[in-house]
């Protein structure tokens, strides 16, 4: 009798540990760049977050504007150090401090974004964006009439110039005399700069503004001058209506969500992953009304075909600005040249330095 | 009708000074707390977070520490020039000069020991930052440059030579095209102490801070510099070198710069890069006015600074209050502790309009 009652005192005691153990909220964590209200690069992480805050047992926090030096080590760190689960990343300077909080938190889970470094509980991620890229190039190539396409960008680094090539080559796919200036900030999230810049390259003679920074401000630099704009990271439409032709978009959710199941679950496992159109993680927006059925019809039925594997954005030949063959025709650029893509392809105006 | 009387004090305040101080604080968390409110946030959960995640437990006040590290070194410098009344706002780019200086004699002699290596980015960084600083006080001194504007621009000067080298020649040949420099070999590293967070830069800030005071309170050249600070024209007549105190202090200045950002591409980042720059240079001027110059105050505000910004991330991170409060809040902080210091030197009384 006294036995049985052991038995279930403790049965209940070990359901209970049980259950609250499973009660206890994963908590993830997010170091974002850039403020999260920019509708930029921070901003379609945020996205992401809120759907991962969603989820059962699940809760999340970030903290913003982190400068990518020390100061991110000591956010990371006190992330961990609080115990959270899981944490998130998201801008390339992140990697080496990431990499020094991950070796002393061996149960944690990082994730870095953009980066190529990996350890044991340390994967990476990030998305193709430039065959998104390389379908706004498309329409931008089919609206320009000065044939010159203006090109806000950040930093010289691969990620911003594989965006650009994969850009040039499809509007060169529209219209091949295309040329597509660009203008360096050297800063990812400085309206003021950004719009400067865009409007030097107004200036130019570009009529169509795309851009790889962290704000709509190009956009309202187009707009102001009556020309078209191509925006990134997140429907920038609502900020200049009348000249937004569409955006290559981020949409972290179900890279996220998968995450978090896989970390739940227990089947994570460190690996480098690069996903792109196929899993919706980069998109496209829905197209102005400016731009004709028949160019629509063209750039979604070429989306379908890079979803599908059919086609590729760096296919050879592909030639650099100085006119030296860099991809030999036929055969398709490889992950690893892709990442470290230092050259601008022909018909970009600009240096990678 | 009454009107306000301002005087300046006869005889400057001691501790009333101090009261004056948390005066201002409490007055600027006060604010801070009411904006909160009103943000939905809990006001005094709020400040006890911000409290302990900057000087709430062992490891935060290490990470304060080592976050006033460079802002301290690079105050302490910009200070020398304030007492000369030469307006240094070139720390910024004279910290880029020395993590360039170090950086070379790390990448160009990888393979020696560190007790070779290490006293080299340090002599190298201390030359690189001085030299930076000094071109300024030359450019003043036989050019009649002003050296605020001089200083500012060399500032974007230094922070373009930063991005030519790491997107050039000093690119990592494996960092697929990221600007950065290879990694410093674990001999161009200064290490940390013990079990501690903590690395050996501090013990240089104590050097310095120590020295600089020693300078100013006990030597000659140091009793030159204030006397010439407090009336130019005085110490030029009475036959005190002003060109060269120019140049020293210039000189000086940088190279303390200089030694921040040497302590800050070999002890934590542990390599070159554009990141590096995060303004440090411009936060030590409002650190040095803060601590009215003096070399034990700007070690407790830059302290009190770092510990600041420390403790906003844990709010950020905890109470999800965006990054510009953070700014806002600094900002607060320091405009009221600054217009309090007004009082420290200034009586006012009320008096009867005639």
């Amino acid at each position: 009798m006294r036995r049985a009652m052991f038995f279930w005192v403790f049965i209940c005691v070990f359901a209970w540990g049980v259950a609250s153990a499973a009660d206890t909220p994963m908590k993830v964590g997010f170091v974002y760049v850039s403020p999260i209200g920019d509708a930029g690069w921070s901003y379609a992480h945020d996205q992401g977050r809120l759907d991962i805050e969603a989820m059962d047992g699940v809760t999340t926090s970030f903290v913003e504007a982190v400068p990518e030096g020390p100061d991110s080590e000591r956010v990371m760190l006190n992330m961990a150090r609080k115990n959270y689960n899981l944490i998130f990343a998201t801008s390339y300077g992140y990697m080496d401090p990431m990499l020094k909080v991950a070796k002393q938190f061996p149960d944690i889970v990082f994730m870095h974004c953009s980066g190529f470094k990996t350890a044991k509980n340390m994967g990476n991620y990030f998305g193709r964006m430039y065959q998104a890229r390389y379908l706004s190039g498309m329409v931008a190539g089919a609206m320009t009439k000065s044939k010159i396409l203006g090109y806000v960008a950040a930093f010289p680094i691969p990620e911003v110039i594989r965006g650009i090539n994969a850009f040039a080559l499809g509007a060169q796919s529209m219209n091949p005399d295309v040329k597509v200036r660009v203008v360096w900030t050297k800063t990812w999230y400085d309206p003021a700069t950004e719009k400067e810049a865009a409007k030097s390259l107004l200036d130019v003679g570009a009529d169509v503004i795309a851009q790889h920074q962290d704000s709509p401000a190009p956009q309202e630099a187009a707009q102001e001058k009556g020309v078209y704009s191509v925006g990134y990271n997140s429907d920038m439409s609502k900020f200049a209506p009348k000249s937004h032709l569409c955006a290559p978009i981020w949409n972290w959710s179900p890279f996220y969500k998968e995450m978090m199941e896989k970390v739940q679950q227990g089947t994570w496992k460190s690996k480098s992953y690069w996903y792109g159109l196929e899993h919706g993680i980069v998109d496209i927006t829905p197209m102005g009304s400016m731009v004709p059925e028949a160019v629509q019809k063209r750039v979604l039925a070429k989306k379908d075909e890079i979803a599908s594997g059919k086609a590729k954005v760096f296919v050879g030949p592909i030639k650099d600005q100085s006119g030296k063959l860099r991809i030999a025709k036929d055969t398709p650029a490889n992950d690893r040249e892709l990442l470290g893509m230092t050259w601008f392809v022909e018909g970009v105006v600009g240096t990678t330095q | 009708m009454f009107k306000f009387i301002i005087k300046k004090r006869q005889a400057p305040l001691v501790w009333s000074s101090c009261l004056v101080f948390f005066g201002a604080l409490v007055l600027s968390l006060a604010v801070s707390a009411i904006m909160l409110a009103l943000q939905n946030k809990p006001p005094l959960t709020a400040m006890v977070l911000l409290f302990n995640g900057a000087f709430g437990s062992l490891l935060a006040i290490q990470d304060c520490l080592i976050k006033a590290v460079p802002i301290f070194l690079c105050s302490l410098g910009v200070a020398i020039a304030f007492r000369l009344q030469i307006w240094n706002i070139g720390a910024e780019g004279q910290y880029v000069l020395g993590a360039i200086g170090a950086t070379w004699v790390a990448l160009r002699f990888p393979d020696l020991p560190w007790f070779v290596v290490l006293p080299g980015m340090l002599a190298m960084a201390f030359i690189a930052g001085g030299l930076w600083g000094l071109i300024p006080a030359v450019l003043k001194l036989y050019m009649r440059a002003n050296e605020i504007i001089v200083t500012l621009m060399f500032n974007y000067l230094a922070i373009l030579f930063l991005d030519y080298l790491v997107y050039g020649p000093w690119k990592d040949p494996v960092s697929f095209g990221f600007p950065m420099t290879r990694e410093f070999s674990t001999s161009a590293i200064v290490g940390k102490i013990g079990h501690t967070q903590l690395n050996w830069g501090i013990i240089l800030c104590i050097f310095s801070g120590v020295a600089i005071w020693i300078f100013f309170k006990y030597t000659r050249l140091g009793y030159e510099l204030k006397a010439s600070g407090e009336n130019i024209k005085a110490a030029r007549y009475a036959g005190l070198p002003y060109h060269r105190l120019v140049m020293l202090v210039l000189f000086l200045s940088g190279a303390l710069a200089g030694w921040a950002g040497f302590l800050e591409a070999s002890s934590t980042i542990n390599r070159l890069q554009p990141s590096i720059v995060v303004g440090y240079g411009y936060t030590a001027i409002v650190v040095a006015w803060l601590a009215r110059l003096n070399p034990i105050s700007i070690g407790i505000a830059s302290f009190l600074l770092a510990g600041l910004r420390v403790g906003l991330e844990h709010l950020q991170l905890d109470l999800q209050v965006p990054a510009a409060f953070g700014g806002i809040m600094e900002g607060l902080i320091l405009l009221t502790v600054l217009a309090g210091s007004f009082f420290v030197d200034y009586r006012i009384s009320l008096g009867k309009k005639s």
